[in-house]
């Protein structure tokens, strides 16, 4: 009824619990002038929210998830909107058991409460329940449900209250316009608002409205089935709204939550249904909300048996009285769409989010856009993720199609998908294909893991299997057979996934500078590894930079985190055009050659002076390789001589194909990423962003503070200043498995990464900011003969040989502090790749 | 009591109906569908008298062969047998719908036993012909009575109450019989987790019957025009009550 | 001009207005001759029948089919309309069933063409309209109910009774009895109806619409929704598929306008919506409208009409 204003501060489209947690945040943090707009009526506009079924299982073993959890928990409980009920995750099977355990991890791991118990335990809470069909459950105390609805009113009264906000309900977005790639404003029905931000909070509908803007929103609307069964007397005679605990049951992908008089069962066990964001009704002619699909029973007749298997005493009798397919959003790898779109300035996504994370995750939104970068890391997150070909409809459904299944699902660690496979092959593919391979995906890319025609060294190297399946899964002995030939003679790695940037221009000094920690105004020909900072002394990236001219920076970074650095960037370019970036990575493939025989190796096809005089360590120079025109780096990830071979990547696999033969006579092998990733780089010590390194964690802690700090200003230097001057809060440590064995099975087992570090106890280790102590990082030492972990622990823990534990599956296992700091436990001195 | 209830598949839509470019239907692409309501009623009350005097309970439809999904959730609440008579999807005129659903009736009588009832909701929520039923029965030679909102047996007699503005009016019709019923002659359950199971199982018996158009077709469907109003805002919150206490004396109401 | 012939309801001789109506639009193809069940007087009828027969003392639609018929068969008229009541339809069925020719119902429009009709009749409930071709040497149709202002009817003809040759075993679908329940006021007579919606929240909330029903002369009434979660009883809803209601005010609390329930009380004269969702189809839709929470609002309704009233 109200017509819109002429314009905004900021417009924030989307009055579910997104949108609604969005406007409170920001007019908390003192933005004035917020305008939200939604097409459907208040309080329920008819998205997402208004169906959900509302409750908090906070226990995830992702951090960023179980942290957006638990803040968002945390905000409904003071809105006075959180009802504690305790939640269940019910096992069938043996395998769910033990991920059960592996959750007992997570959770102490998050400061969660939870308790293994026994069927006849979970009979006492959920007297209704069929223990008989139950190996056991996991109890969380916390779980609860919520008033989502009522939450997002709380959220709009108070910035209203604040005078910040005016919120237009049934207005419809007809356009987003931007001028030279900046949002400028909205369009609606009801008028044209002008806006300096635009924030797409508006769930399955996001991809529609953010493509008014030329951007993308990688999500696809997706069913959820649930039915509501009633009335039932044991629940009625309650008379309560949740009396009883959630039941998730895990093994069926079900689960079934009382709602007063009745219980309802939802289901993530069905085949993935997907809707078009274009397709969805219309609020008038839907006949219950747009985001109520009709009902489609064939898709859930095994569910209807699994739940009454588990049920039958009261879901036999019980009648179901409303059952819908309700729309919710699914990205390709299950996590939110939060940040800057990539495409367009200004214009924000808080998208592809889920009840139990929309307050935290609204707050996450609110303070990036206020201050730059978000208090919690939203690594996993951040809308800028994605690859353009990650971003194709395609690809959308292909993931979503997969993972859906595993909403409940047992998932490995590491993982690999098996859809949407050799989209990004390197030039060398045929080569490593040939060698037997097994590719692992990085960045969309097909790289190698190991290669089965190494499996002889093996035996050779005398490596032992892991005996437990889970241990083993994703994993290969053949790694650390890799990894001590590549240290006894030399090994190929084929890095084509490198993501590389090219700076030129004027400005581009300037630039460099003050997006670099590390002094980045080295002389032609030399090369600086840096961290890049948030502007609170973070860690945003880590990366290597070349200068291979006096105006000419070129920037080499990972392929998980390329295209988050490409954004980060390009969004901090001068505004006066002073510096051009280019995406280099599809021009250039990328080679390893490291190991004692490298010199020798890369010297026998060229004439170039490889000495170490001629070519010092940190050092790039072009070297041609008969007609190939190639550039040398001589730096190394795993501690060995050599370089790393950039070739137009054209002549990728020529020049592979002479490297190769060329190694013929001294031993060469080729070597997977296992060892390149991950137990190379961990007797070095170095640190992987998104495992060691992360916004809540600055460079002192981190170890990679140099002595010296540059002149130049850059992002983060004030806050990395006085993290300097402060004793940190936590030291980042390498430390050694001291006894495999299992105290139930008696086998051996082998952490994989995210577990806690504990006292010898037991005991959880927090620093005095709070952060608790985990495994960021697991995988052999085969050169130390030591099983290796990463961890952050306080100081007082963080002194050699001190003894603390790993709790891994519900399992204590003794581990001790190895080095704090960064000091490489093989090679401290680097003697091996600097000489 | 052996009863037979004919039931139809109709879209159940929202606040606006929107057709299908061709305007032959309405387009259903998210629209839920489901039994008429005065049929979901029928189908409850040939349930109850069969709870109450033994005997079977028959659904069936002329529809597209998606019609199943009705006929078997009329199982799922409590009907034991289900007959399609399936169409190419067209929905099909009065006459020739009952000519179709007599001539199957006259075959299922002539091998299993008469139907005692026939029962039939009193119009269909979509095209609303309020004679299916009755053509039936006259084709059956047996009485009908519609706008039914309560039934009992009583031996071979079906006693049939009518609502009317001041309480009911009562029929009492011999068995073999039909009947026309609305909603609101009970409150149709809900189907259970186990009945819905077993409907999933049930055999549904399909035939195609003979087309012989009637007389009324069919050429578009139009919506009506948007009729145009201005609403006078009273107010907002219970501050408006003395503004509605006016508009009650203004329509001479106080 | 050919005779059409129009079945007219009424109550103690006074026509129904929805049977007037059905005069009116059959005045537009052809000389009307009225026909009821007993002698009722038609204005703007050129002839008039009055069908008399010991069966038809109280309603027999089937008895008043077959009377029909015979008068159909002595007069052969080029068309038969009734009024699309329960009554018109039941009765024009029935006809229909017995010479084998097709009937349309709830007609707005009638274009004859030719030999054949094209017409247009309304679908849920009047929410939507077809366009139809009708054939037959006989059209039969009923009239939708407020789809034609009955136009200005003069002069007054003398009956013909009409003695038709009944059956005695139609007597089987024939009203036997009576019952008489509810005293007062009725949804369908009531001058004001204070309708309740899913919005009332529950059982428990319809007490305050009753007391401004109360207060009011009025009845209460309710949507589907209310209905199947057992609220209230059925004889309470107001739509399509319950009773349809024209009263002076019909007062919609937290009902959001649902086409089901719409096509039941859009012949009000005066609609006043409480929601608080401005945007409501009901309160677009509505003369009136309070926008807020309606049991505050009741509340405050009731208070003040009490004061009004010196209560």
């Amino acid at each position: 009824m109200s017509d819109a204003p002429s314009s905004a501060s900021v417009v924030v489209i989307g009055a579910g619990i997104v949108g609604n947690s969005v406007v409170g945040h920001l007019a908390e943090l003192g933005w004035r002038d917020i305008v939200q707009i939604d097409k459907g009526p208040l309080p329920n506009p008819g998205g997402s929210t208004g169906h959900a079924s509302n409750f908090i299982f906070p226990v995830d073993h992702n951090k960023e998830m179980a942290m957006l959890t638990l803040d968002s928990q945390r905000q409904y409980e003071e809105m006075g909107v959180n009802v504690t009920c305790g939640g269940i995750e019910v096992a069938r099977t043996e395998e769910r058991m033990e991920e059960l355990r592996r959750r007992m991890s997570s959770a102490k791991n998050w400061d969660m409460e939870a308790h293994l118990v026994t069927p006849a335990e979970i009979k006492e809470l959920v007297p209704f329940i069929n223990e008989e069909i139950l190996l056991g459950g996991c109890y969380f105390p916390t779980v609860s449900a919520v008033d989502s609805l009522r939450a997002g009113t709380i959220f709009r009264e108070k910035a209203t209250g604040l005078g910040a906000l005016q919120t237009m309900a049934n207005t419809e977005i007809l356009d987003i316009e931007t001028d030279r790639g900046r949002v400028t404003a909205v369009v609606t029905d009801k008028g044209r608002v002008e806006a300096e931000y635009v924030v797409i909070a508006c769930g399955v509908w996001s991809p529609r409205v953010a493509r008014l803007a030329g951007a993308s929103i990688p999500l696809t609307p997706a069913v959820h089935q649930m039915i509501d069964v009633g009335p039932i007397p044991i629940l009625q005679e309650s008379g309560k709204e949740l009396a009883f605990p959630i039941v998730r049951d895990m093994d069926t992908f079900m689960y079934e939550r009382q709602t007063s008089g009745s219980m309802e069962v939802g289901s993530y066990a069905h085949r993935p249904i997907f809707h078009s964001p274009d397709e969805i009704p219309s609020i008038a002619e839907a006949r219950l909300s747009p985001t109520e699909l009709p009902f489609t029973e064939d898709d859930f007749d095994t569910q209807l048996e699994d739940a009454l298997e588990l049920m039958p005493e009261i879901l036999s009798q019980a009648e179901i009285k409303y059952a819908i397919n309700g729309l919710l959003s699914l990205t390709p790898d299950a996590m939110p769409l939060i940040g800057e779109t990539v495409e367009v300035r200004n214009l924000w996504s808080a998208a592809a989010i889920w009840i139990k994370e929309g307050p935290g995750t609204g707050r996450a939104v609110a303070e990036w856009m206020t201050n730059g970068y978000p208090e919690l890391d939203p690594h996993a997150s951040d809308i800028a993720r994605f690859y353009p070909y990650a971003r194709t409809d395609h690809h959308i459904r292909a993931r979503c199609a997969e993972h859906f299944n595993k909403t409940y699902g047992i998932v490995h660690p590491r993982e690999q998908w098996a859809s949407e496979r050799d989209k990004r092959l390197s030039p060398v593919h045929s080569r490593t294909a040939q060698l037997g391979a097994v590719y692992f995906e990085a960045g969309g890319w097909e790289r190698p893991h190991w290669y089965e025609s190494n499996a002889s060294l093996v035996d050779h190297y005398g490596i032992e299997d892991r005996p437990h399946e889970w241990d083993r899964r994703w994993w290969s002995p053949i790694q650390n057979a890799e990894h001590l030939a590549m240290r006894e003679k030399v090994g190929l790695v084929d890095l084509a996934p490198f993501v590389i940037f090219d700076f030129t221009g004027p400005g581009v000094v300037d630039y460099i500078q003050r997006m670099t920690v590390n002094n980045a105004d080295v002389t032609v020909g030399r090369s600086v590894y840096t961290p890049l900072l948030t502007g609170s002394g973070g860690f945003k990236a880590d990366l290597t930079v070349l200068r291979l001219g006096e105006e000419h920076f070129r920037v080499i970074t990972g392929a998980f985190d390329g295209p988050r650095d490409k954004h980060w960037f390009r969004s901090h370019l001068p505004e006066d055009g002073s510096v051009h970036m280019n995406d280099s990575t599809s021009a250039y493939t990328t080679i390893g050659v490291w190991g004692p025989e490298a010199r020798n190796l890369v010297s026998s096809i060229t004439d170039h002076d490889l000495s170490n005089e001629a070519f010092p360590y940190g050092t790039t120079q072009a070297v041609d390789f008969g007609s190939i025109n190639a550039r040398l780096f001589r730096i190394s990830y795993v501690g060995d001589l050599g370089w790393e071979v950039y070739v137009p990547t054209e002549a990728g696999r020529l020049m592979w194909d002479s490297l190769w033969e060329a190694g013929q006579d001294l031993g060469v092998v080729a070597v997977g990423a296992g060892v390149y990733g991950t137990t190379g780089r961990l007797e070095k010590g170095y640190r992987l962003m998104g495992s060691e390194l992360e916004s809540e964690y600055n460079p002192v802690e981190a170890g990679l503070a140099r002595p010296r700090v540059k002149d130049h200003d850059f992002i983060g230097k004030e806050a990395y200043l006085s993290a300097r001057d402060e004793e940190p809060a936590a030291i980042l440590c390498t430390l050694t498995v001291e006894d495999h064995v299992s105290p139930r099975d008696g086998i051996k087992r082998f952490p994989t990464g995210r577990e806690p570090i504990t006292t010898p106890d037991g005991g959880r280790i927090t620093d005095r900011k709070g952060r608790p102590s985990y495994v960021t990082t697991a995988g052999a030492g085969p050169s130390v003969g030591k099983f290796l972990l990463m961890a952050y622990l306080p100081p007082e823990h963080a002194l050699m040989g001190n003894d603390l534990a790993v709790m891994y599956m519900n399992e204590l296992y003794p581990v001790e502090v190895a080095v704090a700091g960064s000091t490489p436990l093989f090679d401290p001195d680097d003697a091996r790749m600097k000489g | 009591m052996r009863s037979l209830v004919c039931i139809k598949r109709v879209p159940a839509p929202g606040a606006r109906i929107v057709l299908t470019d061709d305007r032959q239907a309405i387009d259903a692409k998210h629209l839920p569908f489901t039994t008429s309501p005065h049929e979901e009623c029928a189908v409850e009350e040939a349930v109850r008298i069969k709870e109450q005097h033994g005997g079977t309970v028959v659904v069936m439809t002329l529809g597209p062969a998606e019609a199943e999904e009705q006929l078997r959730y009329a199982v799922s609440v409590g009907a034991d047998e289900a007959i399609l008579l399936a169409t190419d999807g067209a929905d099909w005129d009065p006459q020739a719908t009952a000519a179709a659903l007599a001539g199957k009736i006259g075959e299922l009588e002539s091998g299993d036993g008469r139907f005692d009832l026939i029962l039939f909701g009193n119009e269909s929520a979509d095209a609303g012909g309020y004679q299916v039923g009755i053509r039936v029965a006259h084709a059956l030679d047996r009485p009908v009575v519609g706008g039914i909102k309560g039934i009992d047996i009583e031996g071979e007699t079906m006693v049939a109450r009518r609502e009317t503005d001041a309480g009911f009016e009562v029929y009492r019709l011999p068995l073999p019989a039909v009947v026309a019923v609305k909603e609101g002659i009970n409150l149709p359950r809900y189907p259970t987790l186990p009945s819905r199971l077993r409907a999933k199982k049930v055999e549904v018996t399909s035939s195609a019957p003979d087309h012989t158009a009637g007389g009324l077709r069919m050429l578009r469907l139009v919506n009506p025009p948007e009729v145009a109003s201005s609403t006078t805002l009273l107010g907002q919150g219970p501050d408006a009550a003395s503004a509605v206490a006016d508009l009650f004396e203004e329509l001479g109401l106080l | 001009m050919s005779q059409v012939l129009v079945f007219v309801e009424h109550q103690e001789g006074v026509p129904f207005e929805t049977s007037l109506q059905a005069t009116t639009l059959a005045g537009t193809l052809g000389d009307v001759s009225s026909v009821s069940v007993g002698a009722c007087d038609v204005g703007g009828a050129a002839r008039h029948f009055a069908i008399e027969h010991p069966i038809l003392f109280d309603y027999a639609p089937e008895a008043i089919a077959e009377a029909l018929v015979q008068l159909i068969g002595a007069e052969s008229p080029s068309a038969v309309f009734a009024s699309g009541t329960e009554r018109g339809n039941e009765v024009m069925a029935h006809v229909a069933a017995v010479l084998d020719l097709p009937l349309a119902t709830n007609v707005t429009e009638v274009r004859p063409v030719d030999e054949s009709w094209e017409l247009t009749r309304t679908r849920w409930g009047g929410s939507l309209l077809e366009e139809a071709s009708l054939t037959g040497p006989v059209k039969l149709a009923t009239v939708a109910p407020h789809a034609f202002e009955v136009s200005d009817a003069s002069g007054s003809v003398d009956a013909e009774t009409f003695e038709p040759d009944l059956p005695e075993d139609l007597e089987r679908t024939r009203v036997v009895e009576r019952v008489t329940i509810s005293e007062g006021i009725t949804l369908t007579t009531a001058p004001v109806v204070v309708s309740g919606g899913r919005g009332v929240g529950s059982p428990e909330g319809f007490g305050i619409l009753e007391e401004l029903a109360a207060l009011l002369g009025g009845a209460v009434g309710c949507s589907r929704v209310v209905t199947n979660n057992g609220w209230r009883p059925h004889s309470d809803q107001v739509g399509q598929t319950g009773t349809r209601v024209a009263p002076n005010l019909y007062v919609a609390c937290g009902i959001s306008g649902a086409v089901q329930h719409w096509v039941g009380m859009m012949a009000s004269k005066n609609v006043l919506a409480i929601n608080n969702d401005p945007e409501a189809p009901m309160v677009t839709k509505a003369d009136y409208a309070v926008i807020g929470d309606l049991h505050p609002i009741l509340d405050a309704v009731v208070a003040e009409v009490k004061r009004r009233k010196g209560l």
